[in-house]
């Protein structure tokens, strides 16, 4: 599932990122990087969301979160 | 008692209290100006300690070092230049993971480094624990607690840069790092001169550029040298250029994401080690943000936060706008008076009265407003929630291709243009900026109801209050389709993706909200005042000046005759006539004094009263002026160029005459094309 889908509340973990290189980068330097353990913290019913990474709160557009694969734990 | 004073160079993360800690320092005495040949702000203060003097500099808040945007490159070029000393890595104590990434690579640059654990006292509310002594063992360098609000360790951290000034790595630091598998011999010898130590791969890479770079580089210093082969390692565009070597058999693929993964996988070490009771949460800024950013109800509560700013910079900075301009009066009688007693010349007494103090007086009397709307954003910045617009606002503006944040400029785009320029501050990407600021002016400033009002009633009876209001409709429609058009135009357009930090909230702080708003109206008073006080020069030379000298009769000065050459351009859109468009130039001083030209140029007294109005539209009728050029008129003003303050505050924002004027040309035809319509679909009616 990609990281859109995610429901708020919800634990996720990074397994993969299609996104533009300097886009990935961005969120590698900012802890995001496979493996990384992700919060929903808040989202609207479409749109963007609010995710928690490494203890801090990102608002994270659409276009970015509908390619990052993640998974439940 | 030094010979040379010591250079303190302030870098960390967006909302680490950054700006906090370097104004508890120095004040509000700012140095502020542009970092060589970039827009991006560089702040300097001065502060004495135990009979020292140090000077701090102030870099932009940046998360890492590549060189993917100007705020990078410009703090790694600062750090890498022998003006600073000393670097105070600030990092949010409470977010330590995150900060502690830009920590690793300011260790790397190879100068001495401190790291400033700000906001200690959020730390201890919530409960967590750092062990201060693990922590600079790991990672070589000294840590001091401080809190840039509660002003305590302020004192120790300055004491701490001044002793380790001269060292440029810490002591040998001994931690159990993941290495037992290493090969390497030496790695006892990283360890001692660094915090971080990559992977066998990794090190063994590192360890040939660096000697590459030593055989072609020999005047290079050796203390940045791994730092430069990690950057070469990474692929770094600049680092490329710097060093025109070949590496293609070392670099063998692409290193970048593997050294910030192993940056992480340390940091992830160092967490477990030295921080205790993380897990607490902060359940303050959840709770508050459960409304705030609540998928329904956010919205609102939005627009009620902003109806407010709208209120107090409008309302309550009217009403002390209208003191202002009693002052301003009374001024001009007494330096009136004043001047013709010592027995001035009429011409020099209207120069100075009529030019000067009203164009620069005029200027003095947004200060209210000015000063309402930058405390009020000063409140929603420190406390957390302007980054949440972005989020609020994301989807609804991001339709037309601008941020969030746009939205709070072309709001307070209906109150006065001036301060909607300078809000587009809040936008933290130029390109978002140049739009925002190029569509502002459409939103139909406080300034133009004048002219609305008097045309309307003129020639709409019943219907001018619809008439009034559709030029704010007609404004809006046209900024938004603007932004829809460069939407369409920008190819580049991808990068307007949402990712924005959402600090913790936080009463706002006293000291930071005076300095920020003290900054913003000295900037205000010091810059558009220059450019005002010549423009207002100007104005009043076409409008005062004619072929035989100083005339005191508008119909003889220089401006009777520019409108007279541009009434052929004015035609097709009904305004052709030369009294007509002499008020509109003269409505770049400002926009209401179109309504006061109309009257003058007419040689109609009081026009706003019943007899008044009633002269001037009989005459306007009598030249063939009916509706539909009073609709085009109402158009063109809602259109055309802004005034002169708010071109100053443009040229100021965008810091580029050629882009202030190509706004002003856009505006200009825009509004001719407008009206043209207008006054065509006007005639077929």
């Amino acid at each position: 599932m990609t990281l859109y889908e995610g429901e708020k509340g919800s634990m996720l973990q990074v397994i993969g990122m299609n996104l533009p290189v300097q886009t990935e980068r961005r969120l590698e330097v900012l802890g995001m990087l496979e493996g990384t353990r992700i919060s929903v913290v808040n989202r609207k019913k479409r749109g963007a969301m609010i995710v928690k990474i490494r203890g801090t709160r990102f608002a994270v557009g659409e276009s970015i979160t509908r390619c990052i694969e993640v998974k439940k734990i | 008692m030094s010979t040379k004073e010591l250079t303190i160079g302030f870098v960390g993360n967006p909302n680490c209290g950054k700006t906090t800690l370097f104004n508890a320092y120095t004040g509000a005495n700012l140095k502020v100006a542009n970092w060589p040949g970039v827009t991006v702000e560089k702040k300097e203060g001065a502060m004495r300690l135990h009979d020292e003097t140090y000077r701090l500099v102030d870099l932009p808040g940046t998360y890492s070092l590549t060189s993917y945007t100007m705020e990078e490159t410009v703090t790694r070029q600062y750090i890498l230049s022998d003006d600073v000393d000393v670097i105070v890595d600030v990092a949010d104590a409470s977010a330590l993971e995150r900060n502690l990434y830009l920590t690793l690579q300011l260790i790397e640059l190879g100068k001495p480094v401190v790291l400033a654990l700000n906001m200690m006292d959020i730390v201890q509310e919530r409960g967590m624990e750092i062990d201060l002594h693990r922590l600079p063992e790991m990672l070589g360098i000294p840590c001091v607690p401080v809190s840039a609000r509660k002003k305590t360790g302020l004192e120790i951290l300055i004491h701490t840069v001044a002793h380790h000034k001269d060292k440029a790595q810490g002591e040998k630091i001994i931690h159990h790092h993941d290495l037992e598998k290493s090969r390497h011999e030496g790695v006892e010898e990283h360890h001692k001169r660094y915090a971080m130590v990559y992977s066998d791969e990794i090190e063994d890479k590192i360890d040939e550029i660096e000697e590459r770079l030593l055989r072609e580089y020999q005047e290079e210093s050796k203390e940045n040298l791994r730092w430069y082969a990690i950057k070469i390692l990474e692929n770094d565009q600049e680092m490329k250029e710097r060093f025109s070597m070949d590496f293609s058999d070392i670099i063998d693929q692409d290193y970048e994401k593997e050294i910030i993964n192993q940056k992480f996988g340390f940091i992830e070490e160092v967490i477990a080690e030295c921080v205790a009771n993380r897990a607490k949460k902060a359940e303050s800024t959840d709770r508050t943000d459960r409304i705030l950013t609540h998928p329904v109800l956010g919205l609102p509560v939005f627009l009620l936060i902003m109806a407010g700013v709208f209120f107090l910079t409008f309302t309550v900075g009217d009403w002390l706008k209208g003191y202002f301009e009693v002052g301003l009066e009374w001024l001009t009688v007494v330096v009136a008076d004043r001047l013709v007693s010592v027995g001035v010349t009429e011409m020099l007494i209207s120069l100075i009265t009529d030019g000067i103090i009203s164009g620069v007086g005029g200027i003095l009397t947004f200060l209210p407003n000015i000063f309402i709307l930058f405390l009020a954003l000063a409140f929603l910045e420190d406390s957390g929630y302007m980054a949440r617009v972005a989020y609020v606002m994301d989807g609804i503006m991001g339709r037309i291709g601008l941020s969030g944040r746009a939205f709070l400029p072309m709001l307070l785009g209906f109150g006065c243009t001036v301060p909607a320029v300078m809000a587009s501050r809040v936008l933290e990407n130029r390109r978002d900026r140049m739009k925002t600021i190029l569509i502002t002016p459409f939103m139909s400033c406080s300034a133009r109801l004048p002219i609305y009002v008097l045309f309307s009633e003129l020639f709409f009876g019943d219907q001018a209050m619809v008439a009034a209001f559709s030029m704010y409709v007609l404004g809006l429609a046209l900024a938004i389709f603007s932004a829809y058009v460069m939407k369409l135009l920008d190819k580049s357009a991808d990068n307007d993706m949402l990712l924005i930090e959402l600090p913790e909230y936080k009463t706002p702080n006293a000291h930071t909200i005076r300095v920020y708003v003290w900054e913003k109206v000295k900037d205000y008073l010091s810059k558009a005042g220059t450019t005002i006080f010549v423009a207002s020069i100007v104005m009043w030379l076409i409008l005062n000046l004619g072929l035989h000298g100083f005339t005191t009769d508008m119909n003889q000065s220089f401006g009777a005759m520019i409108g007279k050459v541009l009434v052929p351009i004015f035609v097709p859109i009904g305004l052709g006539y030369w009294q007509i468009v002499l008020a509109l130039i003269s409505g770049i001083a400002a926009k209401e004094v179109v309504v006061s030209s109309c009257s003058v140029l007419f040689g109609v007294g009081n026009v706003t009263t019943q007899t008044g109005m009633l002269n001037l539209s009989t005459l306007l009728s009598q030249m063939g002026f009916g509706a539909r050029n009073a609709y085009a008129l109402m158009v063109f003003c809602l259109l055309y160029v802004p005034c002169m303050a708010a071109v100053a505050t443009i040229k100021k924002e965008t810091g580029s005459w050629r882009l202030t004027i190509a706004m002003a040309m856009f505006q200009l035809v825009t509004a001719w094309v407008v009206a043209f319509l207008v006054f065509w679909i006007g005639g077929m009616i």
